[in-house]
């Protein structure tokens, strides 16, 4: 029996990570959002590693704070311990990691739903879409509530046909055992979708009671403290710490016995795995010469005792994950309390998608998350912001937004998986993004708060606070390059001391500041500032005055990209009437309809060659136009 | 539409004596005026268009003269791209054009794509729409020819050379974003200064060396730079002309507008010779007054052949043993010229001054001893340091081109590895240099550091 359960501008369907930044996204524009999931306990679970953030996922989540979207904030109010990695390297690559409790986590963000006034939190299966001339309408959940919607957001995670692999045992399950969801994915394929067979894994998690610490390292947090949120001002100082061990020749041995029992080497897993998250007996066939793996005990949260057994991910049965846990230094009395596994589980390829994440066969559906071959919740997180916001805009009416590669490690995402797909699932890495050194840690801010001001998820009072932070950064600027510094005794034995040259004459406050030797503070205790500035504003002037002239080459970049960004393709253009395009480029082109030729240069494939033919093509088409008018 | 500005050599390669570096696009007039010096300071951009300017170009680095040239300002759109054209007329030959071309790529302009010229025509609308599928067949046909060319070379030592030295770099790059993107595995060395300064001079040492097989490439190219010497009237202009009648001359006679150039380019049993112009030969004459003088030396040091002609009818003289004494060390044939009339010379004491050089009797006059002399060249050529079959040498000038840039590339990594700028900065020219050689043997593919990453690295949770 079906009936009408109501009707919504959005329905979002799943809310895990993708789900809960789409739903949130989409009531916070305005829009009437519906937010289904298949378990109610289970919104923002973490099925994975208790953490957030990680180099360039970290800087994904300050992206997603600084449009207005809750993944930063959520964390802030939720961590055990927050660390920034990479600080002795360059801005570019600094990024902040925190430990979750995954529990106060999920509890924090669910209650961040239910608060939201236009958003409406229901436990539902969904098994079907209403589609209306390739045009979906809305969803039926298994009890048959019908419920009706402008636009339709998917984000099933690894839910999808989900299968759980752990030694000999298989079956069918989505994460941590929960129900999978079997119809749905038959839906898409019967709608015309092409689906892949991903897989990923976990490791196994164990008591903390009985792990003897003394024989491991600690790894404690940092004393400073730290947030993604820009918004965020409390901070938790009660930090808990993770612990290091190591496998040993032991462990290796375990292994290399029983990996006739390893579904990864029996053939019973046929899904991709990603290879930046190998499991233990991968890396101890790949690297074999390796004495030994780091192994990190992450704490799962503050009121468990479980312990998640970084580095660990395994689908061995569970009787040699106890023998191999049990190998570990501070380990040899452990008690496993949830055996490891993997899970494969369908996703759509996601080169059928506009760069909106909206589906190019079916209008007004959008995907985001694992669903579209992503690994990892932040990955997840952006993507289900921009569904929620493109899905919510259109709802309302109002037009969409893409982020560009140049904005936003969010961009590189989304264009790399509708441009150039993926066949394992895909996790952002730094080197991923061709202008990292403006995708930085520390001025999110100044790339997005005036997008997501602009789409109405930035409130008013922050975006002044904003405005306000900029103008700072850009007088300190001006100020450092209007006063000079004279070779005096003090400023001599302050550069001396740096290790740094003498100077022979006075110099612009400015250009002391390049040397590398020099900081922000130095430079301060020669000139101080008249004004007191917040760190936020110092960090960002020395960042910007020391890195000026790489910065400047990259724009340089951004900018001969964005003239090809704007000469934009129909999206009707018939690839087949153009017939000097190399065959290859053809049908990837015609595979992935690139909306610009800076799109269409980025497809594996297409040759600087095809890429001019389509220019000339396209400017014959417009002198065309022009003739016949 | 604006687009960047591109340069090309737009002459045949190596066929003329004159050769045009063409630049088109918004910067071509700037780019090209910040090379120039024109007779009494002109500066191009004062200058009218469609008008022509002799001048030389100076490389700013050096802020030396680098060539003599003419240069036309065009400005569009009255201009076969409808852009800004700048041409650079410099002389022929492969280094010259070469050094034009760097020179403007080094300025700011773009080495432009096959096709790249026609392909602006068409965008800004100089030529009409029946001429479109010209164009993009055009575009299509050049770009496979370059491609069969790049193909060629693949096969050869060179796209093995670069490869591996794509390869090294590439296991560096993936070292640095290994520390970056797994700060805390400690099974990973970290790609500190040091190492990183050692690695990417290793790489300049290597490009260095691919440049200079260039220069190799240049002699089997333009042929070798040869000098025949003696004193007056053994018969140099004779050898000359039998070198030059006896082989069909390849170039021939073309005066230039700046000076009185004549070359005279031989193919001698397959070896290409370059024999030096005559204001070279001329200069030659003056060897035997002026022997000790460094200037006497500079020529006969640049020249890759001597050809020493002595007198048959005529005792040795101070002047002769002198012209021995500055040519020692070089590859030289000693010619005994003049056969046809009575014996003078002391033929023992020619031998002994020879040494290991191969020694020709001939004359000229009747036709006698030319063939035993091709032999010796050929031998020397074939035998010699310069094995034509199984070398490597980059003598395509975009591929030298590319190499300059890379050179500049990782000369700007060092610099700024030793100025101590963070590892994950420098590594931007690092991953540049990497990218202009995988440009030369067609392959630029940055998914692969991905994959490096993975293969060379245990990772993961």
């Amino acid at each position: 029996m079906q009936y009408e359960a109501g009707n919504y501008d959005v329905i979002v369907i799943g809310a895990g990570h993708a789900g809960a930044e789409a739903g949130l996204a989409a009531a916070r524009q305005g829009a009437k959002t519906l937010v289904l999931t298949i378990n109610l306990d289970m919104v923002a679970f973490m099925p994975c590693n208790p953490s957030v953030g990680g180099p360039a996922k970290g800087i994904v989540v300050r992206e997603i704070d600084a449009l207005g979207g809750e993944m930063g904030k959520n964390i802030d109010k939720t961590y055990i311990q927050m660390r920034m990695l990479n600080t002795g390297k360059g801005p570019a690559v600094r990024a902040l990691r925190a430990q979750a409790d995954k529990f106060a986590y999920q509890h924090e963000m669910k209650k961040t739903m239910e608060d939201e006034p236009n958003l409406t939190l229901v436990q539902g299966m969904v098994e079907q879409l209403i589609i209306e001339d390739d045009t979906c309408k809305g969803v039926i959940t298994k009890t048959g509530a019908k419920y009706t919607a402008k636009t339709v957001v998917i984000t099933t995670g690894t839910f999808l046909r989900g299968e759980i692999i752990l030694g000999e045992l298989k079956y069918s399950s989505g994460p941590n055992n929960q129900q999978p969801s079997i119809r749905l994915s038959e839906h898409l394929e019967e709608l015309g979708f092409d689906l892949v067979r991903f897989k990923t894994g976990t490791p196994p998690r164990v008591d903390s009671l009985t792990i003897d610490y003394s024989k491991t390292e600690i790894q404690p947090g940092d004393d400073e403290p730290r947030a993604f949120s820009y918004e965020t001002t409390k901070y938790i100082t009660d930090q808990l710490p993770c612990w290091l061990t190591y496998t040993n020749e032991k462990t290796h041995q375990i292994i290399d016995s029983n990996l006739h029992r390893s579904p990864m080497y029996s053939g019973m897993i046929k899904g991709t795995g990603p290879r930046y998250c190998p499991s233990i007996e991968d890396k101890i066939v790949r690297f074999n010469d390796k004495p030994r793996h780091q192994i990190f005990l992450e704490p799962e949260g503050r009121n468990t005792q479980e312990v998640y057994v970084q580095g660990l991910s395994t689908s061995l049965p569970e009787d040699v994950q106890h023998k191999i846990l049990q190998t570990l230094p501070g380990l040899e009395n452990v008690q496993m309390m949830r055996a490891g596994y993997a899970i494969e589980y369908d996703a759509i390829v996601p080169t059928q998608l506009w760069p909106t994440l909206e589906t190019k066969k079916i209008k007004n559906l959008y995907t985001a998350g694992q669903i579209n071959g992503t690994s990892g919740y932040e990955e997840a997180a952006g993507q289900g912001l921009m569904a929620g916001l493109n899905a919510g805009r259109r709802a309302l009416g109002r037009d969409e937004v893409i982020l560009s590669r140049s904005d936003a490690y969010i961009g590189v995402l989304i264009d790399d998986l509708v441009t150039k797909g993926t066949n394992e699932p895909y996790r952002l890495l730094t080197s991923r993004a061709e202008y990292r050194l403006l995708l930085r840690h520390d001025n999110a801010d100044l790339r997005l708060t005036e997008i997501g001001h602009q789409v109405g998820l930035i409130s008013e009072e922050r975006y002044q606070k904003f405005l306000a932070k900029k103008a700072a950064v850009e007088a300190e600027k001006e100020r450092l390059q209007s006063i000079i510094i004279k070779p005096k005794q003090e400023v001599q034995e302050l550069i001396k001391s740096q290790g740094g040259s003498e100077l022979k004459d006075g110099i612009k406050a400015i250009d002391l500041l390049k040397r590398p030797e020099m900081s922000y503070g130095h430079i301060a205790q020669i000139v101080p500032s008249e004004v007191e500035l917040d760190d936020e504003v110092t960090e960002q002037v020395e960042i910007q005055v020391k890195y000026e002239g790489y910065i400047e080459k990259s724009l340089q970049q951004v900018e001969r990209l964005k003239k090809m960004e704007n000469k934009k393709i129909p999206t009707d253009i018939d690839y087949d009437a153009i017939p000097s395009l190399a065959s290859e480029a053809r049908q990837k082109l015609k595979k992935v309809l690139p909306l610009s030729i800076a799109q269409a240069s980025r497809i594996s494939g297409v040759n600087p060659a095809d890429i001019s033919i389509l220019l000339v093509y396209l400017e014959q088409g417009r002198i065309a136009r022009v003739s016949n008018e | 539409m604006q687009l960047d500005t591109i340069a090309a050599i737009s002459t045949p390669m190596g066929e003329g004596a004159i050769a045009i570096v063409r630049l088109s696009g918004e910067q071509a007039i700037e780019i090209a005026g910040r090379l120039f010096q024109g007779v009494g300071g002109k500066k191009l951009t004062d200058v009218a268009s469609h008008t022509i300017h002799y001048g030389h170009l100076i490389d700013p680095r050096t802020e030396e003269v680098a060539e003599e040239v003419m240069v036309s300002v065009m400005k569009g759109p009255k201009t076969f791209t409808k852009e800004d054209v700048v041409e650079i007329n410099c002389h022929g030959g492969l280094v010259s054009v070469n050094r034009v071309l760097q020179l403007v790529l080094n300025a700011g302009a773009r080495l432009a794509d096959p096709g790249e010229f026609t392909k602006r025509a068409f965008l800004n609308g100089r030529i009409d729409l029946s001429q479109a599928e010209a164009v993009m067949d055009l575009i299509r046909a050049k770009t496979d020819r370059a491609m069969n060319v790049a193909l060629g070379q693949m096969e050869g030592r060179l796209s093995r050379l670069i490869s591996r030295l794509r390869q090294e770099i590439l296991e560096t790059l993936a070292h640095v974003e290994v520390n970056i993107d797994y700060p805390e595995y400690d099974d990973v060395e970290e790609m500190t200064h040091q190492l990183l300064i050692e690695k990417a001079q290793y790489v300049r040492e290597e490009i260095k060396k691919l440049l200079q097989t260039s220069q190799q490439g240049k002699i089997l190219r333009e042929g070798l730079s040869t000098v025949i010497v003696g004193r007056p009237n053994v018969g140099k202009s004779s050898l000359l002309n039998s070198l030059v009648h006896e082989n069909k001359a390849i170039v021939t006679d073309i005066p230039g507008t700046t000076r009185d150039v004549i070359e005279e380019y031989v193919n001698v049993r397959g070896v290409p010779l370059r024999l030096l112009d005559t204001a070279g030969i001329r200069e030659t004459e003056d060897i035997v007054e002026r022997i000790g003088v460094e200037r006497s030396r500079q020529v006969l040091k640049e020249a890759d052949l001597i050809l020493l002609v002595l007198n048959y009818a005529d005792d040795l003289t101070v002047e002769d043993e002198n012209i021995f004494k500055a040519v020692e060390g070089m590859d030289v044939i000693v010619i005994v010229n003049k056969t046809d009339l009575p014996q003078k010379i002391d033929l023992d004491r020619v031998k002994d001054l020879a040494k290991d050089h191969k020694l020709v009797t001939t004359s000229l006059l009747e036709d006698v001893g030319i063939d035993e002399l091709e032999e010796a060249i050929a031998a020397l050529f074939f035998a010699g340091s310069i094995e034509a079959g199984d070398m490597t040498y980059v003598s395509n000038s975009r591929h030298i081109a590319l190499l300059n840039q890379s050179l500049n590339s990782i000369e700007e990594a060092i610099t700024n590895v030793q100025a101590g700028v963070p590892i994950d900065i420098v590594q931007i020219d690092l991953t540049r240099t990497w990218e202009l050689l995988g440009e030369i043997i067609g392959e630029s593919v940055h998914e692969s550091l991905i994959d490096q990453l993975f293969s060379q690295f245990c990772l993961g949770k």
